[in-house]
C-alpha cells in the first residue's frame, strides 16, 4: 500500500486516476482503516484529502454552505451559523460515535461509506444537499441520495471522489430535524433512520416538506407520497395519521438482528412524526 | 514499499520515525517509538483504549495512520504527569479507586483531560456523554465519573487561586 497526502485537487485526481490498482480516499478514516486493518480491502494507494485545503473548511455559498471532504463532525457542531441554519443536519452528524470519532469521522466519508443506516445521509438529502464531485472528467454535483448505490458501494466512477457537500439556503420559514432509533442512547447503529426538511407558509400550514428515511432499505429512501401527505396540512392529527402510513407504506427493510422488518416498519411511522414536530417548531422558531 | 519518513511533535518534543504506510499511529508509538501507555484494546476505534490527542482533538490511535502525523502535535498519556507529580486527574483516579485492571485508564485519563479543557465545569451526563467512547469492563463507570468530576472541582480552584 502506498500512502499520499496531496496539498490540491488536481494532484489527487490525478493520483487516483493513475492508479492501476485499488485506489481509496482517505478523509476521517473511521470506516477505511478498519476496513483495512480486517483484511476486508487491500488497497494499492491510499489517497489522504486532509492536507487540501478546500477540503479542511465550511465555507459560506450562495446563502447556505460548502461543507469539505474532510471537515469531522465535531467541527460542524462547532459552527455557529451552520448549526443556526441546519440543527437536524448537524444533529445527524454528530450522533455518529464517539467524541473521538467525531474528531475525525466526516459526512462525506459517511455518505461515500454508503451504509444504509448512515445517520448523516437522510438528514442531508431532506435538506436537498449535493455532493460535489470530482474526477478525471471534471465536476458534477449530485443529489447526495445518488451518491450510495448499495449497501457499501457508490455511483462514482474511477478516479472520482466527493471534495465537498453543498447545503442550500434554509427557506425564511424552513426547519429540519433528524431522528435515529437506537435500543441504547449513544453509540450504536441505526434501526430507524429519519430526516425531515419543512417549510411554512404565512399561516403555519405546511406549503414545502421532503421526509427521507434510513436504515429501512438498501439505500435512503425520498419518501415523496409521505411528504405530499403532509403537504397544505398544519400538521394535525389527521395529517400525522396519514402521513405516519405514508411512511410505514415507503418502508422496505430487511430483517437482521438490530431489528425485524416488521418492527422497523412501525418505528419508522412513530418516529418520522415526531421528526415532524421538531422540525414544525425550529419553522415557527425563524 | 518505501518507508515514510514523519517529523511531529508529541508530548512537546520534536519526534522523528519511519513508518510503514499501513502502519496505525498505535502502531507506531508502541512498536517503534516504545511508548506503550496508549492501549490496543479493539483495533477499530470502539473501546477508546488507545486515545491521544492530536492538534488538540481526541481521537483512536488505531485509526490514525502513522503517516498521517506529520506536522501534527500529538499528546499522549506519557505526557500526562510532570516528572513525579501527577496530573490531578490521574491523582483523583488512585484516590477514587477509578481503575483495575487499568487497561482502559490511559485512554480514560487523555480523553478527560481534553473534556476538561474544553469544559472546566462538566456535568456528570456530560462526563458520561464524553466519555461514551472508553470502554471499562472493570469499574462500571461510576467511580471513573466521580474522580473526573473530583478532578475538575479541583482544577477550577486552583484556577481561580491562581
Amino acid at each position: 500500500m502506498r500512502y499520499e497526502a496531496p496539498t490540491t485537487v488536481e494532484d489527487a485526481v490525478k493520483l487516483l486516476a493513475a492508479e492501476q490498482g485499488m485506489a481509496k480516499v482517505l478523509a476521517g478514516g473511521t470506516d477505511l482503516l478498519v476496513a483495512i486493518r480486517s483484511g476486508r480491502i487491500e488497497p494499492d494507494l491510499v489517497v489522504d484529502l486532509k492536507r487540501i485545503e478546500e477540503m479542511t473548511g465550511i465555507e459560506p455559498e450562495d446563502g447556505g454552505f460548502r461543507i469539505g471532504a474532510a471537515v469531522p463532525s465535531a467541527e460542524m457542531g462547532a459552527h455557529a451559523n451552520l448549526v443556526a441554519m441546519w440543527p437536524g443536519v448537524v444533529e445527524s452528524a454528530g450522533l455518529i460515535g464517539s467524541t473521538q470519532i467525531q474528531s475525525r469521522a466526516t459526512v462525506a466519508g459517511n455518505l461515500c461509506n454508503a451504509s444504509p443506516a448512515a445517520d448523516s445521509v437522510p438528514a442531508l438529502a431532506a435538506a436537498r444537499a449535493k455532493a460535489s464531485i470530482v474526477g478525471p472528467n471534471g465536476r458534477r454535483d449530485v443529489p447526495v441520495e445518488d451518491v450510495p448505490a448499495g449497501p457499501g458501494k457508490t455511483s462514482l466512477e474511477k478516479g472520482e471522489f466527493v471534495a465537498s457537500i453543498l447545503l442550500p439556503k434554509q427557506a425564511a420559514r424552513g426547519g429540519d430535524a433528524y431522528l435515529r432509533f437506537i435500543p441504547r442512547t449513544e453509540m450504536d447503529i441505526a434501526v430507524v433512520g429519519v430526516g425531515v426538511n419543512l417549510t411554512l407558509d404565512e399561516s403555519a400550514s405546511i406549503s414545502e416538506a421532503r421526509v427521507v428515511l434510513g436504515a429501512v432499505g438498501p439505500r435512503v429512501i425520498v419518501a415523496e407520497e409521505a411528504a405530499e401527505a403532509l403537504v397544505g396540512t398544519s400538521g394535525d392529527e389527521a395529517a400525522m395519521k396519514a402521513f405516519s402510513e405514508a411512511v410505514s407504506a415507503a418502508c422496505a427493510p430487511i430483517d437482521d438482528k438490530r431489528g425485524t422488518r416488521e418492527y422497523r416498519i412501525e418505528v419508522a411511522g412513530v418516529l418520522a412524526k415526531r421528526a415532524v414536530a421538531i422540525a414544525m417548531d425550529r419553522a415557527k422558531g425563524r | 514499499m518505501s518507508k515514510h519518513h514523519v517529523t511531529t511533535t508529541i508530548n512537546g518534543d520534536d519526534v522523528e520515525f519511519l513508518c510503514d504506510p499501513q502502519e496505525t499511529l498505535l502502531d507506531v508509538l508502541r512498536d517503534r517509538l516504545g511508548m506503550t501507555g496508549s492501549k490496543e484494546g479493539c483495533g477499530t476505534g470502539d473501546c477508546g483504549a488507545c486515545t491521544v490527542n492530536v492538534d488538540g482533538k481526541i481521537v483512536c490511535a488505531c485509526l490514525m495512520l502513522g503517516a498521517e502525523a506529520e506536522g501534527r502535535a500529538i499528546s499522549t498519556i506519557e505526557g500526562m504527569a510532570q516528572g513525579e507529580l501527577l496530573h490531578p486527574l490521574q491523582r483523583k483516579f488512585l484516590e477514587h479507586a477509578a481503575l483495575q485492571c487499568g487497561i482502559c485508564t490511559p485512554g480514560i485519563l487523555v480523553a478527560a483531560k481534553a473534556l476538561l479543557e474544553e469544559n472546566p465545569d462538566p456535568s456528570e451526563t456530560e462526563v458520561r456523554y464524553w466519555l461514551a467512547g472508553n470502554l471499562c469492563r472493570c469499574t462500571g463507570y461510576d467511580k471513573i465519573v466521580r474522580a473526573v468530576m473530583d478532578a475538575a472541582e479541583e482544577m477550577r480552584g486552583r484556577n481561580y487561586a491562581a
